[in-house]
């Protein structure tokens, strides 16, 4: 995988305190990995931190998965 | 720096998130200079936040609290009254507003969300007051929070400008009604931080590059630095301080116009 998927995987594990072998490509982060509706948005907020894009609402909503995120932050860069 | 300033203060902090929230700035600023601090928060997703924090700094109070519930506000100072008796400062870090009102325009405010953001980010304030000012026996300090946006008109903060200006205005007739009592009641208008709520404005990112190119210090300011100057209006360093709204936005409100020299910016 990608420097942007490690990156993305490393905020995930430390965010939602999961082990991570369970962060993959269609891990969800509310069914999969026990977000709840806070721990999306600040997934957001650090994934526009750590890669400097703005993740608008719209998009936001998109992204459920870890694969999700990967593909959407490779495009906004 | 400050070791002692608040050392015997008890306080309330209203409205804690996460660690990126300016009332954990204020909340830091505050158990550094001595204060012994309760939080209330409002659901378990909240919960799970405040609580670690509220153990960083020490405190074991944690309080559940929904500000839309008045049974709920008297639940949480009687039990702040049972535990302490006695409460020397509150900070109320509150607002709420639809998101998708938050974009757009403000004359399409519907009539059920201008409601809700008053109640949720007017009213609280004067209902938590009132009651915080019953145990303020020694005299107090109630600080709330504020943005420019209630002042002058800031991208798609629409209802919630409407609804800081009503705040603004509570803070100066609670502080004419409570003065008598030594107790002061100020706001903090800060400047654009990267918050929780904020997530919900439309466009944040080019508001804050906005105003870190055209503010007198030319950066934007963080939750500690706010911590800092709540901590002058909460501490005895305020006590001649009441019914003021303090700007920490590294100057942004004097400005009328963009800085000539401030880069030609375009959001996206």
């Amino acid at each position: 995988m990608s420097d942007v998927a490690d990156r993305v995987r490393k905020i995930v594990v430390e965010h939602l305190g999961v082990e991570e072998d369970k962060v993959v490509e269609n891990a969800s982060f509310i069914d999969d990995l026990g977000a709840d509706s806070l721990d999306t948005v600040e997934l957001v907020m650090a994934f526009e931190e750590e890669f400097g894009i703005e993740i608008p609402d719209d998009a936001a909503e998109t992204i459920q998965t870890f694969g999700d995120a990967v593909r959407f932050i490779k495009e906004a860069q | 720096m400050t070791s002692q300033l608040m050392a015997g203060k008890r306080g309330l902090i209203m409205g804690l998130a996460n660690d990126k929230s300016i009332a954990w700035g204020i909340a830091k600023a505050c158990a550094n200079a001595g204060a012994e601090l309760a939080f209330s928060y409002q659901g378990e997703a909240l919960l799970k936040r405040v609580g670690p924090l509220a153990a960083e700094l020490g405190s074991d109070i944690v309080l559940p609290c929904d500000v839309g519930d008045e049974d709920s506000i008297d639940q949480l100072f009687a039990q702040l009254e049972e535990k302490w008796g006695k409460l020397d400062f509150i900070v109320h870090a509150i607002g709420f507003s639809d998101k998708s009102e938050l974009r757009g325009r403000y004359v399409d405010t519907s009539k059920n969300n201008f409601l809700m953001s008053m109640d949720i980010s007017v009213w609280s304030f004067t209902s938590v007051v009132k009651r915080a000012s019953a145990m303020m026996n020694e005299g107090g300090s109630c600080l709330t929070l504020t943005y420019y946006g209630a002042e002058k008109v800031m991208p798609h903060y629409n209802v919630m400008g409407v609804a800081k200006a009503a705040l603004e205005a509570s803070v100066q007739y609670l502080a004419e009604d409570l003065g008598r009592d030594n107790i002061r009641v100020n706001a903090i208008s800060a400047g654009t931080i990267k918050t929780l709520a904020a997530s919900g404005i439309g466009d944040f990112r080019y508001i804050m590059k906005w105003n870190e190119y055209n503010s007198p210090l030319r950066r934007t300011v963080t939750q500690d630095e706010v911590g800092k100057s709540a901590l002058y209006l909460l501490s005895d360093l305020g006590s001649a301080v009441t019914g003021e709204v303090h700007h920490v936005d590294a100057g942004y409100h004097v400005i009328g116009m963009k800085n000539p020299d401030a880069p030609d910016i375009t959001k996206g």
